[in-house]
């Protein structure tokens, strides 16, 4: 009996042979399944790209990107757009990378781990997942109403940096936590204040992931629609603005504005499409951009 | 009622070392020195009395303390959450506890150097000039003659001055151990702490930076933690033995491993345990 149980085995092989089949299908079918699945965005995001160009063909040309706004479609061009895009760019760019540079220093470098830390993480947390438009509403209640700013490009541009603070805080953060310890004890050890080893130790260690997370934040910003439209801003606006202050339409608007009226005009939609190609070109730009830093400026330590 | 007497057979010690040599003054005396971390009680009752340019050494098993005690000695143990200290540890006449004493200053005299070489991912010659920065010179040619003697003064010079401006993570795990002790000398301190400075080393690194620390001695004042009972035979000229947070004998290094007091420091340099 004993020697029965020493050879008693648990794989069986002629079942084991007789599921290869079915696994080794298993196992290709699924590698099709993830392709498949893959291919589906991709082939939208083709389409997608091959209508708006064939859309904008003959459309966009110099004149489209130098010219005011005008009802008549030849004429109309989208410089007042551009220049406003710009103008919310100032004002998202330092406003958000001050606030959520300084949100994530605070939160891992000085505040103590705790219950009203994590309270403050899972809110910045939750805050990105905040749809776009309950942010418009804040930014109509808070910056145009009480602070009474209009529908002006600070206006527009703070509550666009609300918008996407939450994305720079959480990148900030993770770059921050990146930084070993290490360092900041060679630093510490030296007689180096707090503010001093986070000035010449955290942060240039952690620049690579800040603006990575600074410049996905701005292209977030630059193509969002939804709080424009409720706080406010016209499309049909023929003064390219000069200040901070002045009303002001950006490129998302444009193209939500000819998009309803192009029932009206067909040509609208021509236009709107030579809008998104100029969007998407700036889009493209900054992520190559942040590629490029990223890559860059990886440091090895 | 163990740590008791035997922190009583150390007063004795202490006053014995301290008329021994009356020529070297105390440079940091350590005085009923209890912590905490959180609910452990990770050092009790230590009394060190340590002097001016020796090597001293604090030798130990694995969580006795020693690494504990050394970053005591500049304050970086705070740097941890829930560290609860009592008592005194006196630096050139003043308590390094008291709210008035900046921390910033003393660990401008009491320097540091860490088990694991931890340079900045920055040029070596930005490395040892991190420190004499922070502390507000500006001016290029000084910053230039401080860099220069402070890797003199780790015996790396000849083997970096052709690639200052290099980033320190090209250099070998020695090379950038005696750059960190460079990177320490340009704050030009007062005392030194190593803690297990050759741990991370291979043995020809280690012979070096063991050369470097008895050259260092003639100008500083060292405080080593080390698990390497040779090394501190080699190096130092007193040593401590740590046992579960307690000092269980400080003595002059060659009696300490000639004519040991206590049975429990016996077993451990003779290898019984630890």
């Amino acid at each position: 009996m004993e020697v029965v149980e020493e050879k008693k085995k648990y794989i069986n092989l002629e079942v084991v042979q007789k599921k290869m089949a079915t696994r080794i299908l298993l196992n290709k079918l699924v590698k099709y399944l993830f392709l498949l699945s893959t291919l589906f965005g991709l082939v939208v995001l083709a389409v997608l790209l091959y209508r708006v160009y064939i859309d904008s063909v003959g459309w966009l040309n110099l004149d489209f990107l130098r010219n005011r706004l005008s009802t008549n479609p030849d004429r109309a061009g989208i410089v007042g757009a551009i220049v406003g895009t710009v103008w919310l760019m100032i004002i998202v760019g330092p406003v958000t990378m001050f606030l959520g540079i300084g949100t994530a220093l605070y939160l891992e470098e000085y505040a103590k781990k705790g219950r009203i830390h994590s309270f403050i993480q899972t809110n910045i947390t939750n805050l990105a997942g905040v749809p776009s438009i309950v942010f418009g509403l804040l930014g109509l209640t808070i910056f145009v109403r009480v602070f009474g700013l209009g529908s002006s490009i600070i206006a527009g541009g703070l509550t666009m940096s609300l918008l996407v603070l939450p994305i720079v805080v959480v990148a900030s953060q993770e770059a921050i936590r990146s930084v070993p310890q290490f360092l900041r004890e060679a630093s510490f050890g030296m007689g180096a204040t707090k503010w001093q080893t986070i000035k010449h130790v955290v942060l240039p260690t952690s620049l690579p992931g800040i603006l990575t997370g600074v410049i996905l934040a701005l292209s977030r910003a630059i193509g969002e629609t939804a709080p424009l439209v409720v706080i406010g801003i016209p499309a049909l606006l023929i003064p390219v603005p000069n200040s901070m202050f002045d009303t002001f339409t950006a490129l998302p608007m444009q193209v939500y504005y000819w998009t309803i009226d192009s029932v009206l005009v067909d040509e609208y939609a021509n236009l709107a499409a030579a809008t998104i190609i100029v969007l998407l070109v700036i889009l493209f730009i900054m992520n190559s951009i942040a590629i490029i830093i990223r890559n860059k400026f990886q440091k090895r330590y | 009622m163990v740590g008791l007497q035997v922190s009583t057979k150390i007063e004795k010690e202490k006053i014995k070392t301290t008329s021994e040599s009356v020529k070297k003054n105390v440079v940091l005396h350590t005085k009923d020195l209890n912590l905490w971390y959180g609910e452990n009680h990770a050092l009790k009752n230590i009394n060190l009395p340590m002097l001016e340019n020796e090597v001293t050494a604090i030798i130990g098993p694995s969580g006795c303390g020693k690494s504990t005690y050394i970053k005591t000695l500049n304050r970086m143990v705070e740097l941890a959450a829930n560290v609860k200290v009592s008592g005194e540890i006196i630096y050139r006449g003043q308590n390094i506890f008291t709210k008035s004493y900046r921390v910033e200053e003393l660990r401008t005299r009491v320097g540091m150097v860490f088990q694991k070489p931890n340079p900045f991912p920055k040029s070596i010659f930005e490395n040892v000039a991190y420190g004499p920065k922070i502390h507000g010179i500006r001016d290029k040619k000084v910053l230039k003659e401080i860099v220069e003697k402070s890797l003199r003064g780790a015996a790396i010079w000849e083997e970096v001055k052709d690639r200052l401006n290099e980033n320190a993570y090209g250099l070998s795990g020695g090379q950038q151990q005696r750059l960190c002790i460079a990177r320490c000398l340009a704050i030009e301190p007062d005392v030194i702490l190593m803690d297990e400075p050759t741990s991370a080393l291979d043995p020809k690194s280690t012979l070096k930076v063991e050369e470097l620390i008895r050259e260092l001695k003639e100008n500083y004042s060292i405080i080593i933690v080390t698990h390497n009972m040779q090394q501190a035979a080699r190096i130092s000229d007193k040593t401590a033995f740590f046992l579960n947070g307690e000092v269980v004998e400080y003595d002059k290094t060659d009696s300490i491993f000639s004519t040991p007091v206590d049975s429990r420091t016996e077993d451990y340099i003779t290898g019984r345990f630890g």
